[in-house]
C-alpha cells in the first residue's frame, strides 16, 4: 500500500517537477543560446507566457472532466472557431446597432450559447445513440468545421471594438485578463470535479461504467453536461482570445484539439477515464506552453518543437505504463 | 423468526427463462421467510446465476412472478431491485478502484449540500460507522485501488449496510476472504437476519452452509430440486440433490498402456495465485484438476502456456528443465491450451471455420506471398472428420456453430499444431448434455491416441468422468492428487474445500 502512495504522489507532482526542469533548462540553455539578451525566467515574459496558455488551457478543463468520464471531445476546435464567428459577427447585426457598447455583453452571450449547444448536441447524441464519443466528436470535428466554411467561404470574419480590444488588454493586479479567465476555470473545474455529486459520479463512470449503472447512477445525463461544458469553454475560449485580436480565420482552432487533450493527458489523465484532475491538466497546459516558449527562445524552429512535444508525450506514457506493471504475477497480453 | 406464520420477505413462484437452444431455468420457486439464512446450491451452470440475474432485473423472465413482502414486482432494472430492497453483493467486484472507499460504498447516492456540492462530512461519518461494524481495518478516505482483494471484497459487503435492505444475496462472498474476514462476514450476516432481513446465501462451501444457513434450496439443469432445512441433512444428500444420480463412477477404465511422463511441474508457484505446485502427466494419461473458483487452477495452466511467469519453480517437459517465455514458445514446445473462455479467448467468432482453425500456423501456410487455401482447408478436412465437427461447410462462421462444434473448433484448431500436451480449461461449459459426453469421449480418446491431457473443471461428474488421476485444488494448493480408483465424492469435496488437512490453515 506505501509503494502505491509514493507512486501515485510521483505522479501526482511529476508535472510539476517536470515544468522546473524546464524552466531550469530553458534558463541555462538560453545564457548560451538564446539570440536575444533577456533571460527566460523574466517576470514579464512567465506573465505573457500564462496569457499565451490560456485559450487552449480553458478547453484543457473541460477536456479533464470529459475524460474522467471516460469520453474524449474531438471537436472542441471546430466549435472554438464558430464561437468566434458568432462573437464577432454578432456585433454588426443590425438589430443591436441600437445598444453602442451593450453590444458587447450580448455578442458574448450568443457565443457562449453556441458552444453550450453545440457541446450538447454532441452530448445527446452519445447518450441516446451509445455511439462511442470519439466518432461522434469526430464526425463533429469535420461537420462543424464545415459550418465555418460555409460561413465565409475562405475569407477571415473580422470585427474590431476598440472598447472590448482595451477589456482585453487590460491588466488586474498586473495579470492579463486571459490569465484571470483561465485561473478561474480552473478553480471552477477543480471544484466541479472533486467537490460536486456530478463530479464524482463523473469520475465513477470513468473509472468503472458497469459498476456505476449497478449503482443507479444515470450515465447519459452526466455525459451530455460534461459535453455541454466543454463546449461552454471552447466558447469561451473564443471570446476571451477574439476579443483581443478581432479577426477570425476560417482555420483557427484547428489542432486545438490534440493540442489539449496531450496537455491533459502530460497532466495525469488516463485515456480510458476515471483518472485525471484540473490542476493536473493546468500543469499539462503550461509544460507545452513552456516548452514551445523555451525552444524558440534557444532557437530551435518550429517543426522541430512538435517532434520534440510528442516525443516527450510518448515518453511521458511509456514511463506511465512502468510505473503501473503490476508486478511478477500479472497476464502477459 | 418470534412468528410462526410469517410470510416470506422473497418468493420467487416458477420462474421459466430460455435462452436460445437452452432452458435455463425451468419453473423455479423458492421463498425466503425474514430472519433466515437460505442457501442457493447447484452445480455450476445448474442456474443459480441466471435465476440472480432475474432477480435483478438484467434478465426478464419467460414465466413466473417475483413477489417482495407479498406484492408482486415487476423488476425492470437494477434500480427496481434496490428500490425494493434487495441488495446484491456480487462475486466480481464492481468497484470504481481510483475513488476513496466511502464514495463506492454510496456510489450513486452520495449525501448532498447546497449547489450539488458532495457532503463529505456525512459521507465519511456514515461509512466510518459501516466500517466500524465490519471491522474494517481501512478508512473511508482510503483509496479502493489501494486496497487488497479481500478488502474491495469488504467494501462491497459494506454496501449492503447503506440502504435498507429486505432481502441481501450474497454470491459467493468468501472466494477471496481469509478465515478472520470471514469471521466479520458471518457476524454481519447474524445482524442482518436479527434485523429480520432474508439472506440468499450461495456458496460451493459445504462448511459454511451448514455452519450459517437455515434452509438449502438446490437446482440442478435448471429446475427445482427442492428445499430442505439444513439440519435435517448432511453434505451428501446435498450432493446427491445437486449430482443428480448416483454418480456415473464407471469411467472409462484405462484400456492402454501409459507412456513417458510428458511434463512435469516441480514447486510451481506464482506470487499469490498458487504456491509450490507439483504435479507431472504421461502420455495416455488424462489428469483432473479439480476444485472452486480462484483455487488457482486456470492460473497454472496459463503458466504452462507461457502467459505469467512463475515466480519459483520448475517445468520440465519430456524431461528436460524449460522455460516457456510466451505463448508461441509453448507451442513450439508441444504445450496447447483450450481457454477457459470459448468465445472470449479461443475463437474468432467473425471468422470462418477454417480459418479459425488454422490461426495459429497461418506464417507456416504460405505460398509465396499469399496464403495456402489449399493446404488450410485440407487441415480443416481432416479434423473435421476426424473430430465430427458438424458445420455446413468451412465458410461457415464458427459464431453460428452451437457451442459443443465450436469447442471442437479449438480443440481442432490444437491438434492441429501437434501437441504433445493438452491442457484443456472447463472444456464444458456452456455446453448441452449431449456434446457434453461427446467431448469426455473425445478427450479419453485423444488419451489413448497418446496425448497428455490436462482437464479443469469444476464439475465433479465431469472430472470423475474423464480423468485418471485427480489433482484437488484450494486456495493456490494442491491439497491431494487421488488416482481414480480410490477417489469418492465426499473425500473430493473435502479436500477443495480445505476441510480434513491441516495445509489448509
Amino acid at each position: 500500500m506505501h509503494k502505491g502512495r509514493l507512486s501515485a504522489a510521483l505522479k501526482k507532482g511529476a508535472i510539476w517537477g517536470f515544468i522546473v526542469i524546464e524552466l531550469i533548462f530553458f534558463s541555462i540553455a538560453g545564457e548560451y543560446l538564446s539570440l536575444s539578451g533577456k533571460a527566460f525566467m523574466d517576470y514579464d515574459n512567465m506573465l505573457l507566457l500564462l496569457k499565451q496558455s490560456a485559450p487552449i488551457g480553458i478547453i484543457a478543463m473541460g477536456m479533464s472532466l470529459v475524460m474522467i468520464n471516460g469520453n474524449i471531445d474531438l471537436s472542441v476546435g471546430a466549435i472554438f472557431a464558430i464561437a468566434a464567428i458568432v462573437l464577432l459577427d454578432s456585433m454588426t447585426w443590425p438589430i443591436f446597432s441600437g445598444l453602442g457598447d451593450w453590444v458587447i455583453p450580448a455578442a458574448w452571450l450568443l457565443a457562449l450559447a453556441a458552444g453550450t449547444a453545440l457541446g450538447a448536441l454532441n452530448g445527446l447524441i452519445v447518450w441516446k445513440t451509445g455511439v462511442d464519443a470519439f466518432i461522434v466528436t469526430l464526425g463533429a470535428m469535420l461537420g462543424y468545421r464545415g459550418i465555418v466554411f460555409m460561413f465565409n467561404g475562405e475569407n477571415p470574419t473580422s470585427h474590431l471594438n476598440w472598447t472590448l480590444v482595451d477589456m482585453a488588454e487590460a491588466q488586474f493586479l498586473g495579470i492579463h485578463t486571459p490569465t484571470w479567465f483561465l485561473l478561474g476555470v480552473t478553480l471552477a473545474i477543480w471544484f466541479v470535479m472533486t467537490q460536486t455529486v456530478h463530479g464524482r459520479n463523473a469520475a465513477a463512470i470513468g473509472d468503472n461504467r458497469e459498476a456505476a449503472v449497478n449503482a443507479g447512477i444515470r450515465v447519459g445525463p452526466h455525459m451530455m453536461i460534461n459535453f455541454a461544458l466543454i463546449g461552454f469553454l471552447a466558447a469561451l475560449s473564443a471570446v476571451v482570445f477574439y476579443s483581443e485580436s478581432g479577426s477570425v480565420n476560417p482555420n483557427d482552432g484547428r489542432l486545438y484539439e490534440l493540442w489539449v487533450i496531450t496537455a491533459v493527458v502530460l497532466g495525469g489523465a488516463r485515456i480510458s477515464g476515471g483518472s485525471g484532475s484540473a490542476i493536473g491538466a493546468l500543469g499539462g497546459v503550461i509544460a507545452i506552453q513552456l516548452l514551445r516558449k523555451g525552444l524558440g527562445h534557444i532557437g530551435v524552429d518550429t517543426s522541430t518543437v512538435n517532434l520534440v512535444i510528442g516525443l516527450i508525450l510518448i515518453a511521458v506514457l511509456i514511463l506511465d505504463r512502468q510505473l503501473n506493471v503490476k508486478g511478477k504475477g500479472e497476464l502477459r497480453v | 423468526m418470534t412468528d410462526p406464520v410469517q410470510s416470506p420477505v422473497l418468493r420467487l413462484e416458477g420462474i421459466v427463462k430460455t435462452f436460445p437452444g437452452v432452458r435455463a431455468l425451468d419453473g423455479v420457486s423458492f421463498s425466503v421467510l425474514p430472519g433466515e439464512v437460505h442457501a442457493l446450491m447447484g452445480e455450476n451452470g445448474a442456474g443459480k446465476s441466471t435465476l440472480m440475474k432475474v432477480l435483478g432485473g438484467i434478465h426478464r423472465p419467460d414465466d413466473g412472478a417475483i413477489y417482495v413482502g407479498g406484492e408482486r414486482v415487476v423488476m425492470a432494472g437494477p434500480l427496481e431491485a434496490k428500490a425494493n430492497g434487495i441488495v446484491f453483493i456480487h462475486q466480481e467486484l464492481s468497484l470504481a478502484t481510483e475513488l476513496s472507499v466511502a464514495e463506492n460504498v454510496y456510489l450513486g447516492e452520495l449525501p448532498r449540500k447546497r449547489f450539488g456540492r458532495v457532503d463529505w462530512k456525512t459521507l465519511a461519518a456514515r461509512t466510518n460507522a459501516i466500517l466500524k461494524k465490519l471491522k474494517a481495518p481501512f478508512d473511508a478516505r482510503t483509496r479502493v485501488g489501494d486496497l487488497s482483494i479481500a478488502n474491495q471484497q469488504m467494501v462491497e459487503i459494506a454496501r449492503a449496510l447503506t440502504v435498507d435492505a429486505r432481502a441481501v444475496i450474497f454470491d459467493e462472498p468468501t472466494a477471496s476472504l481469509t478465515d478472520a474476514e470471514k469471521v466479520v462476514l458471518f457476524d454481519v450476516i447474524s445482524d442482518l437476519t436479527a434485523d429480520g432481513v432474508g439472506i440468499i446465501y450461495i456458496s460451493h462451501r459445504m462448511e459454511e452452509i451448514f455452519k450459517i444457513t437455515d434452509r438449502i434450496t438446490v437446482l440442478r439443469d435448471g429446475q427445482y430440486q427442492g428445499t430442505v432445512a439444513t439440519r435435517d441433512v448432511d453434505e451428501e444428500a446435498v450432493t446427491q440433490m445437486m449430482i443428480g444420480r448416483k454418480l456415473d463412477l464407471s469411467r472409462s477404465a484405462l484400456d492402454h498402456e501409459l507412456g513417458e511422463v510428458a511434463l512435469e511441474v516441480r514447486g510451481l508457484s506464482c506470487g499469490e495465485l498458487y504456491r509450490d505446485v507439483s504435479f507431472q502427466v504421461r502420455r495416455g494419461e488424462v489428469l483432473g484438476f479439480y476444485g472452486l473458483v480462484g483455487a488457482g487452477r486456470t492460473e497454472i495452466a496459463e503458466t504452462l502456456f507461457g502467459l505469467r511467469d512463475p515466480s519459483a519453480g520448475e517445468i520440465l517437459i519430456d524431461g528436460e528443465a524449460v522455460r516457456i517465455r510466451s505463448p508461441a514458445d509453448a507451442i513450439a514446445r508441444g504445450v496447447s491450451l483450450v481457454p477457459e473462455d470459448r468465445k472470449g479467448q479461443g475463437l474468432v467468432l467473425g471468422m470462418n471455420c477454417r480459418d479459425n482453425m488454422t490461426l495459429p500456423q497461418v506464417d507456416d501456410l504460405k505460398a509465396g506471398p499469399f496464403m495456402a487455401e489449399g493446404a488450410e482447408i485440407a487441415i480443416f478436412d481432416q479434423y473435421r472428420d476426424k473430430l465430427d465437427i458438424r458445420t455446413p461447410g468451412w465458410r461457415q462462421k464458427v459464431g453460428n456453430l452451437s457451442g459443443g462444434n465450436q469447442q471442437k473448433i479449438v480443440i481442432g484448431k490444437w491438434l492441429s499444431m501437434h501437441p504433445s500436451v493438452l491442457i484443456v480449461d472447463e472444456p464444458t461449459r456452456g455446453i448441452d448434455v449431449g456434446s457434453k459426453s461427446e467431448i469426455h469421449k473425445l478427450l479419453r480418446a485423444l488419451a489413448a491416441q497418446g496425448y497428455a491431457v490436462i482437464v479443469i473443471s469444476s464439475e465433479m461428474p465431469e472430472v470423475l468422468h474423464v480423468s485418471d488421476r485427480i489433482a484437488a485444488m484450494y486456495s493456490g494448493r494442491i491439497m491431494r492428487t487421488f488416482t481414480a480408483d480410490e477417489v469418492t465424492e465426499d473425500s473430493l469435496i473435502q479436500a477443495i474445500s480445505g476441510l480434513g488437512d491441516d495445509r489448509a490453515a
